[in-house]
């Protein structure tokens, strides 16, 4: 893209597009560790993803202020607008990823005396695999300006939601089978759905570069395949 | 949605979720112009510039100096034939009849397209005087009475009468200048035109006196077709319904605002709305 006649306003820019960059960096890491410190039930990790988060929201109100200050003073346009408006939206859903993150970390403590088979956590495992190479393509994306490749994220989402759905099911067998798996199970559970949204938040990332780079909205019928919402729990004898 | 979708059904869904870009319903249009070219000279100042303009809305024309757009806007009321130099070729209708023909009354002409300029320019005459000439030389009253409600009238949705009604007999040079834009504003409006053109009416005044033009211009978008000039983008923005943007003699781009200043389709219009060159 041709640089701007003031170049001040480049520099702004530039600057917003770099702590983009770090804030989706270190959302990534936290998401990572916090699915790391579950699995391995490595409290002193979930307590740095509980630490971190602050860092993240910081990083949340700097992008903010300085997202407004570029509108105030440089008033953008077209594509530029874009790109402050994004920045805006970017840094909100990875303030909720790191909110997300720190959720899981939490319930790493709530589980810590209470653990079970580690069979339990095969399907959380891939899930998150899953979730955390979406979220990686999405921010490379934004990066990029790669609209192909945020609308590949965008499209895959459903995948994350069916295995949600799957592990939910797996769960409730775990807990119907041994009423002592209920309390481990249900905060498994949360961490899923954590999880999960995480995958929610990369597709409203997708969203946003589809947007920056097009103009366009994409609408909201994209494939959904979480049906816990109505999925119902029979309890067997 | 089953977990069977192929990814070809994948990608039609996403591009048919993707929301189509769709101009308003067409307004009338008021004005038309067809392969305009204007040569100063052997100096090639409008290239082929088509265009229509809707009726009771605000055109912008927005552009680099030099681009053509106040050329072109001298076109629409034959101001350019005031330069001996100046040649106009290409056909513009109003209504309709098209202003280049022969016959055509060019006095007629200007009362029925009036011009409001970037510095404003009230007669050395009382404020009652410079909104009541136009009306008296076209005839538009047939009684005192009915001039003075013309004036009164014009001031009213010039946003002026408020300020100016206990002193009408003082001189309208004696005005600030928000009030004088808005008296040459009443005077342009006092004939009533069918379509106002406004080249960059704001550029000598401030910011309050700006916003006053503004509000005052999205007032009389109701009952009138106006045409602006502005250098300011923000103003197009804010003012206008439909944009084109001018460029070394050429209309790049025109469409609705809205689109133009989001989403422009032509890189130059891109570049030049997000201050990249100018």
């Amino acid at each position: 893209m041709t640089e701007h006649i003031v170049s001040a306003f480049d520099t702004d820019l530039k600057d917003l597009a770099g702590k983009l960059a770090e804030m989706g960096g270190l959302a990534e890491k936290l998401v990572a560790d916090s699915i790391t410190a579950l699995l391995t039930r490595d409290t002193v990790l979930a307590r740095k993803v509980i630490e971190t988060d602050r860092v993240v929201d910081r990083m949340q109100q700097t992008i903010e202020e300085q997202a407004i200050l570029t509108i105030a003073r440089r008033q953008p346009m077209a594509v530029d607008l874009r790109a402050v408006v994004a920045a805006l939206r970017v840094s909100n859903d990875l303030e909720r990823i790191g909110d997300l993150a720190k959720n899981t970390a939490k319930r790493v403590g709530a589980i810590e005396g209470d653990f079970r088979s580690p069979k339990l956590f095969g399907g959380i495992n891939h899930m998150s695999e899953l979730v955390l190479a979406q979220l990686k393509q999405v921010l490379d994306a934004y990066a990029q300006r790669d609209n192909v490749r945020a609308t590949e994220v965008w499209r895959h989402d459903g995948e994350v939601d069916a295995l949600y759905t799957s592990l939910f099911r797996e769960l409730l067998t775990y807990m119907m089978e041994d009423p002592r798996n209920i309390g481990f199970c249900t905060h498994l559970l949360f961490a899923a759905k954590n999880v999960e949204r995480i995958g929610d938040h990369a597709t409203n990332i997708a969203e946003t570069v589809h947007f920056l780079v097009t103009g366009q909205m994409l609408a909201d019928d994209r494939p959904k395949q979480d049906e816990t919402a109505s999925t119902p729990i029979e309890f067997r004898e | 949605m089953s977990a069977m979708t192929t990814e070809a059904d994948m990608n039609t869904q996403a591009q048919a979720a993707v929301m189509p870009r769709t101009d308003e319903d067409a307004p009338l249009i008021k004005v038309t112009a067809r392969d305009v070219n204007v040569f100063y000279g052997d100096k090639h100042a409008l290239k082929d510039v088509s265009i229509d303009i809707p009726e009771r809305s605000v055109t912008a024309f927005i552009g680099p100096s030099g681009c053509g757009k106040s050329t072109f806007l001298r076109c629409l009321n034959r101001m350019n034939d005031t330069i001996p130099i100046a040649r106009v070729t290409g056909r513009i209708e109003i209504k309709g009849q098209d202003i280049y023909d022969p016959a055509l009354d060019v006095v007629q002409l200007r009362a029925r397209v009036g011009m409001v300029f970037q510095k404003p320019n009230p007669f050395p005459k009382s404020i009652y005087e410079n909104v009541a000439y136009g009306p008296r030389i076209h005839g538009l009253a047939r009684s005192k009475a009915e001039l003075d409600g013309i004036v009164e009238d014009s001031l009213k949705k010039a946003g002026l009468w408020k300020e100016v009604q206990d002193r009408l007999q003082d001189s309208g040079t004696g005005l600030s200048g928000g009030q004088q834009q808005r008296l040459c504003i009443a005077r342009a409006i006092a004939v009533s035109p069918d379509v106002i053109l406004m080249d960059e009416p704001c550029s000598a005044l401030d910011p309050i006196a700006t916003a006053r033009i503004e509000e005052l211009i999205d007032d009389l978008r109701q009952n009138f077709t106006i045409v602006i000039v502005t250098h300011s983008m923000q103003q197009a923005a804010r003012v206008s319904q439909k944009t084109a943007f001018f460029h070394l003699g050429v209309v790049v781009e025109e469409g609705q605002t809205d689109l133009i200043f989001t989403t422009p389709r032509d890189k130059r219009t891109q570049d030049y709305i997000t201050g990249r060159f100018g």
